[in-house]
């Protein structure tokens, strides 16, 4: 067992973890954050994505301990204090079905924008394309992310 | 009908917000406390093998194991059509991967360290991955106590052989047919077996507390129908259906997979051994592909008769399926494609076996489309090469023959109203037909393909759904039903019905996903059939709760009941204009009248509904006499397909899909049905393809090497169309339309195939690979 430190969500939190355990069941069975969902256990659905440091990332491909000291936001964070614009603009669009890819795919849609305030359609779908979902077809959510860069 | 308010509007979905802000609770979201138990498997090495022997004793011994389980344990037979499935296996294993035996511990490395302690031998059997060789008459039997097993009476397994159900349909005169033909076009087209792919794998939780009651929460399509599994599984064990409960929380994906029970029967069973304990069973990735269900293969013979002008004359359709180790669903997948396997045409003589045979695969179940979309793979690209025979447009020959309302159904039964035709002409229009396209880049070429979508819910005669409605203070109200939103919209069509007739707006309604203890009776959530069958308890639990709201109304205020009506959430009186009563003011509370008394309280409006008119009772050599199906949904769909002559590579220009939804309750989420569905079709003919090793292993279980779409395997566009033609017996005239989306795609990219590049392939999936090599061949010859 070592301890680590992270910022989580913009709070300070302190858990002991084991070398083995993964970020994703550090967060989800130790630290409460459950928005990231395991969907492969393997890096391939981007289910299990969040921000380090402010750069999206599988967390169920990296270890808890590797990350002491860094700072990990999920989509918990993000909703905190009211939705985000994309978020807002998921709902209005109906993007999901199921929803179960969503967290993953707000992460990756907000780091994008993020770095790129106005991205095209090209751009969105390469941000995107590390987020599988079986339900929707992509369209929905594509055209919601493109509506949220507009005015 | 006055104006609709809320039914026919792209109103927003009830559980988005939920979702985008990460607050949804899936199975394995939930807290089950500090007591948790976690389950390993051990599983079949082998095919088709007796188990000799099991030895524990080193698995019992590691630190930290609570419990091991085997077949022994529990004895019990269970499965949804026909009981054919052992909780683990019992004296033999039949696919590779076959749960035997199970290792509990509070922590989940060590039960996964102890499972590989846990030894077991076999003595194997010959194995059989082919189901044409199930059925030769030398095959070694997979299930040789096939003619005692409990099935439904619309099965026909045949004992002492590898056939777990035949469906023969006849009609007309099928020699005279092909004699009346002035040309027979006769071929077999194969389809593979394809997963299902939710992104949250199957997930349940068993929970028996020390008085003996058993709670499950599981990811599911059918949590009345698990219970009721569970109940008569465990009936040895003392479970009656009061002792059962079934939580089924949000659920990440199902597409028919997560129908019926299949793993969650493991959580169910241990949990009653280790009592006080929650027991919590998740899949990996890995066994979600080869150890719930999987869309059964089929090899399907097809010979049609058709006369010079385009008249079809006769079919022929011999369907052979490979359902895997256990068909207790898979088998009603065969039924409903030996009902149903004229696709939407008029066939004066009809012939259809449908075969479900026993392999040693993985088992087959229920999967979106339910066996329509293998079958209209040979029969939509049959029907162009007639075309191409006849020198005739496939669009044309397919309106000639298109089935229509009143037309008598293979079956027997006439066929219900039908948009078919303007479904056609729509798609027509939109993808212009006529106009070939060009393509920029001369190495490219570019095809149409066109295709019919037609199908009908498969369910008992006796199917049924039942909600309530409860109004609160404020005058917002919930509706109890048990049908599972599993990403199609359920809950917010469920809410738009309530709110057309009862007037309160959507935002004021909450519906949720059910528990068996408090939500009322639904069937399952598959088929289709839920927009129509659960949409009709609704409303009619909506319409006796306004019934309830006029009688109490009519006695408190001295009004006649017949002159009342709602409207923006108060009763008012046509006779007395000037009357208006809020709903809020009495829904919970009562009316108070005039000596301080009260009349009425709480309104709970009820409702049921059950299609009092089908029945499975019908000859079982013609299936003539009864009346299985309640509906058929229909539509057309085409598509631009651009293809590179040298690597094969496809890319989707465009594709157009009009569908007969009855009445689109809530046409966003048809639309979203449309261009989902279409994608996961496309993924089946284009990109999934699954293999399996000489010894019958799943050799590409992960997303890695089972590839899947992403967004940038998207169309460049995808037109969507709603066809409005009434089911005079659905809510509004709703029929569903959540499987019919992707059942075009394989036939019509089979069609621009050939429309393009003049080759024809006959079987799925169609890769850029098989097209380059078949167009290869073809430029050899």
């Amino acid at each position: 067992m070592s301890e680590i430190k992270i910022l989580l969500n913009n709070e300070e939190r302190i858990v002991e973890v084991q070398p083995y355990e993964t970020l994703l069941e550090v967060l989800r069975e130790k630290l409460g954050v459950i928005s990231p969902k395991c969907g492969c256990d393997r890096g391939d659905c981007g289910a299990c994505n969040v921000l380090l440091n402010g750069r999206s990332v599988r967390s169920c491909l990296i270890l808890a301990v590797e990350v002491d000291g860094q700072e990990i936001i999920t989509v918990e964070g993000i909703s905190k204090d009211g939705l985000s614009k994309v978020q807002e603009s998921m709902i209005d669009n109906n993007s999901f079905q199921c929803g179960f890819c969503a967290p993953g795919v707000i992460i990756s849609a907000t780091e994008l924008l993020n770095n790129n305030p106005h991205p095209t359609r090209e751009d969105i779908k390469e941000a995107l394309s590390g987020n599988l979902c079986r339900c929707t077809g992509y369209l929905p959510i594509l055209e919601a992310v493109e509506n949220a860069t507009k005015e | 009908m006055d104006k609709l308010k809320y039914v026919g509007k792209p109103v927003v979905r009830i559980d988005g917000k939920e979702k985008v802000s990460g607050a949804t609770r899936f199975t394995d979201d939930l807290e089950y406390g500090q007591n948790m138990l976690y389950a390993a498997l051990v599983e079949s090495t082998e095919a088709h093998a007796l188990i000799k022997s099991i030895d524990t004793t080193e698995a019992e011994k590691y630190r930290g194991v609570v419990a091991v389980f085997t077949g022994k344990d529990f004895p019990y037979k269970f499965g949804l059509y026909m009981k054919d499935r052992y909780i683990f296996a019992m004296d033999r294993v039949r696919f590779v991967g076959e749960q035997v035996a199970a290792v509990v511990s509070r922590d989940k490395r060590i039960a996964e360290k102890a499972a590989k302690l846990v030894k077991v031998e076999y003595d194997p059997l010959p194995a059989l991955f082919d189901q044409m060789e199930s059925l030769k008459n030398d095959a070694v039997l997979i299930h040789p106590d096939l003619g005692e097993y409990v099935h439904v009476p619309w099965f026909f397994p045949q004992a002492k052989t590898n056939i777990a159900h035949w469906r023969k349909t006849r009609q007309g005169d099928i020699e005279k047919g092909f004699a009346e033909a002035d040309y027979i076009l006769e071929d077999t087209y194969r389809v593979p077996r394809y997963a299902h792919c939710p992104i949250e794998t199957h997930a349940a939780v068993g929970l028996c507390d020390l008085s003996g009651r058993l709670t499950v929460w599981a990811s599911s399509q059918s949590p009345h129908t698990q219970r009721n599994l569970f109940v008569e599984a465990l009936a040895p064990l003392g479970f009656t259906h009061k002792d059962v409960r079934v939580i089924a929380p949000p659920i990440g994906g199902g597409f028919g997979g997560k129908a019926g029970v299949s793993m969650e029967i493991l959580a169910a069973a241990m949990a009653t051994k280790l009592r006080g304990n929650p027991v919590r069973v998740i899949w990996s990735r890995e066994r979600e592909f080869y150890n719930t269900s999987q869309r059964l293969g089929v090899i399907a013979k097809l010979k049609i008769g058709v006369k010079n002008d385009g008249m079809f004359t006769a079919i022929d359709h011999r369907l052979y399926w490979d359902a895997g180790a256990s068909a207790e669903y898979g088998a009603n997948v065969v039924n409903a494609v030996g009902l149903s396997a004229t696709g939407p045409y008029r066939f004066p003589n009809i012939f259809i076996d449908s075969v479900c045979l026993y392999t040693n695969l993985p088992p087959c179940g229920a999967y979106r489309g339910f066996g329509y979309s293998e079958f209209m793979f040979g029969l939509e690209s049959h029907i162009n090469r007639i075309a191409t025979h006849l020198k005739m447009d496939p669009v044309t020959l397919r309106k000639k023959n298109a089935i229509q309302e009143g037309d008598i159904l293979a079956y027997g039964v006439p066929m219900n109203p039908s948009g078919l035709l303007k479904a056609i002409d729509a798609v027509e229009k939109e993808i212009e037909w006529s106009k070939k396209v060009k393509p920029i880049d001369s190495n490219k070429v570019i095809g149409k393909g066109f295709s019919l979508i037609w199908k009908a819910p498969a369910m008992p005669p006796n199917a049924s759904s039942a909600a309530f409605i409860k109004f609160s203070e404020d005058g917002s109200l919930n509706i109890l039903v048990s049908g599972m939103d599993m990403g199609q919209g359920f809950l917010t069509v469920m809410a738009q019905i309530a709110a057309e007739i009862l007037t309160v707006p959507v935002s004021k309604i909450r519906t949720e996903n059910p528990d068996t203890d408090r939500n009322p009776y639904e069937w399952q959530t598959v088929a289709s059939h839920v927009t129509w069958s659960c949409g009709n308890a609704v409303r009619n639990a909506a319409i006796n709760a306004r019934d309830q709201i006029f009688e109490i109304v009519e006695r408190a205020c001295d009004l006649p009941k017949d002159e009342l009506y709602l409207k923006d959430e108060k009763v008012k009186c046509k006779a007395k204009p000037e009357f208006e009563l809020p709903l809020k003011n009495f829904v919970i509370d009562g009316i108070q009248t005039e000596d301080g008394t009260f009349r009425g309280g709480p309104i709970l409006g009820k409702g049921i509904f059950m299609p009092e008119f089908t029945s499975a009772n019908s000859d079982p050599e013609t299936s003539q006499g009864g009346h299985p199906n309640v509906h058929y949904t229909v539509g057309a769909a085409a598509i631009i397909l651009e293809i590179d002559k040298d690597t094969g590579e496809m890319h989707v220009k465009k594709v157009v899909e009009a569908i007969d939804a009855g009445k689109a309750i809530n046409p966003d989420l048809v639309k979203g049905q449309i261009t989902g569905g279409l994608l996961q079709g496309l993924s089946t003919v284009l990109y999934e393809d699954m293999r399996y090793d000489e010894k019958g292993k799943l050799l590409n279980p992960n997303f890695t090497d089972y590839k899947i779409p992403t967004a940038k395997d998207i169309p460049d566009e995808i037109v969507p169309i709603i066809i409005e033609v009434p089911q005079p017996d659905g809510p509004f005239g709703a029929r569903g339309v959540g499987e019919h989306t992707m059942i075009p795609a394989a036939p019509m990219v089979a069609n621009a195939i050939q429309d393009a590049l003049g080759v024809r392939i006959k079987t799925m999936p169609i890769t850029q690979e098989k097209v380059a090599m078949t167009y290869l061949k073809k430029k050899e010859k």
